[in-house]
């Protein structure tokens, strides 16, 4: 396959589990295509290359960094947002656990640090407090108000024992 | 960002063609998280960025052959980290993998597209040169194999020529009679998502052999070699072991940039090759209490 320079390009993308497509260009980003396209907008723009985890989504079960993946890269993967977290209108245990510990400050970075919360716990359902700070290292909180959603992490762990 | 057209080659020798006939207007797009940022702030401005993810021949697996680990070209750090085979047998790469980035870089991150980047500071770099890794390399001719060592050219230039992929990586296995211990360190002005202030790995072979590279203090990641054994040897006296550090170490040249003076970066080279050098010794001594 080969577009052109502005030639647009129908992309299919599951997200949250609902099956989209869109007509995006080849220097069009994954980000932009959830958030000005799609109208997902709680995975947030921020530093644009890779340092803050903001735009972190999970593209076919994996935390990346949505800013740093082309819309044409992603074309047949499924993406989780941090608007399909909650399912059937219930909470993720992360979601609850992150109010319970008041881990919610301006709110900027949670959408981020939830995805990657979620991330770690599927690959790493009880991890060590070292292990849940090398997990959220790709998410910065502007209100540094790491300490809570560790503890918050800490809780949705156990809440799956 | 500017715009650019798009390919998808699903084929080698479709990806390969595309590279021929564009030559240095195109970019190689594998994981993109170093290509992504370049394409937004302009740094590079190609006519087409060839994205590798749909060729089945450049696989991200990790292959076991009689004598080597091949890490395929789509690799990603996050799966070299979790390998079993490479944390155990090549476990300075292993750590250096895991320094690389965020949890949502390494898992997008190629060990194949760090050092293409040829970065100074490539935490990978210094461990693939203490245990010989071996570049594979294809064009629309045929293929070559090159010593990383021979790989990096100069701050991102390396020796690949107009036309070529790096189809694969290669790690030798250690031979079977002689064992060896390695470790990965790097100093870096706050833990997480940072660049090396400096980098360096060591491997200490059985025989005595002691190589040790380093990076971000040469215009290339450096390998140096010492054959004395001295260094791996407990009787050696303290003073001895120094002077034959500060020799190896007077093959780098520091420079000063944001992250580290030239006179930090040459305070830490010896401190960090004092740390690795013990770590990769205890790993050795590890080793050899398993036969």
């Amino acid at each position: 396959m080969i577009a052109a320079a502005a030639e647009a390009v129908t992309i299919h993308l599951t997200v949250n589990g609902e099956e989209r497509s869109v007509k995006v260009l080849p220097h069009h980003i994954l980000l932009d295509v959830l958030r000005d396209q799609l109208g997902l907008t709680g995975t947030k723009e921020c530093c644009l290359q890779g340092e803050c985890g903001a735009c972190t989504v999970l593209l076919n079960g994996r935390a990346v960094d949505s800013c740093l993946v082309l819309a044409l890269e992603a074309d047949g993967s499924e993406v989780l947002t941090i608007e399909g977290l909650a399912s059937d209108g219930k909470l993720d245990t992360l979601q609850t656990a992150f109010l319970e510990k008041g881990a919610v400050q301006c709110g900027f970075c949670i959408p981020g640090m939830l995805l990657s919360a979620k991330y770690l716990l599927n690959t790493n359902p009880h991890p060590t407090r070292e292990e849940i700070q090398e997990g959220l290292a790709g998410n910065l909180c502007r209100c540094a108000g790491y300490y809570r959603m560790i503890e918050a992490v800490v809780a949705a762990s156990e809440a799956k024992l | 960002m500017r715009s650019f057209a798009y390919a998808r080659p699903e084929s080698l020798n479709e990806a390969l063609a595309l590279l021929d006939e564009y030559g240095p207007a195109a970019t190689i797009l594998a994981g993109g998280t170093d290509v992504v940022v370049r394409l937004r702030t302009g740094r590079v401005l190609p006519a087409i960025v060839i994205d590798l993810k749909r060729v089945p021949a450049l696989h991200a697996d990790i292959l076991e052959t009689g004598t080597c680990l091949r890490v395929g070209a789509r690799t990603v750090m996050a799966d070299l980290v979790a390998d079993a085979r490479v944390r155990s047998r090549f476990p300075a790469l292993a750590e250096a993998a895991h320094e690389v980035g965020s949890i949502q870089i390494r898992n997008r991150a190629t060990l194949a597209g760090n050092i293409c980047n040829a970065s100074p500071a490539a935490d990978t770099a210094p461990p693939l040169l203490v245990y010989g890794a071996v570049v594979n390399l294809v064009n629309a001719t045929g293929t070559r194999s090159l010593p990383l060592a021979q790989f990096f050219k100069g701050p991102g230039r390396t020796a690949m020529e107009r036309g070529e992929l790096v189809e694969s990586i290669d790690l030798p296995f250690a031979k079977e009679n002689e064992r060896q211990g390695a470790a990965f360190a790097r100093a870096t002005r706050r833990l997480g998502v940072d660049l090396a202030t400096i980098n360096v790995a060591c491997l200490v072979k059985a025989s005595g052999q002691t190589l040790f590279a380093y990076g971000a203090v040469a215009p290339t990641p450096l390998l140096v070699s010492d054959d004395s054994g001295k260094l791996a040897d407990a009787n050696c006296r303290e003073d001895e072991k120094l002077k034959i550090l500060e020799n190896l170490i007077a093959h780098t040249a520091p420079i000063s940039d944001v992250r580290a003076s030239h006179e930090y970066r040459e305070a830490l080279l010896m401190v960090m090759s004092r740390r690795v050098l013990d770590a990769a010794i205890a790993r050795l001594h590890d080793q050899e209490g398993l036969l």
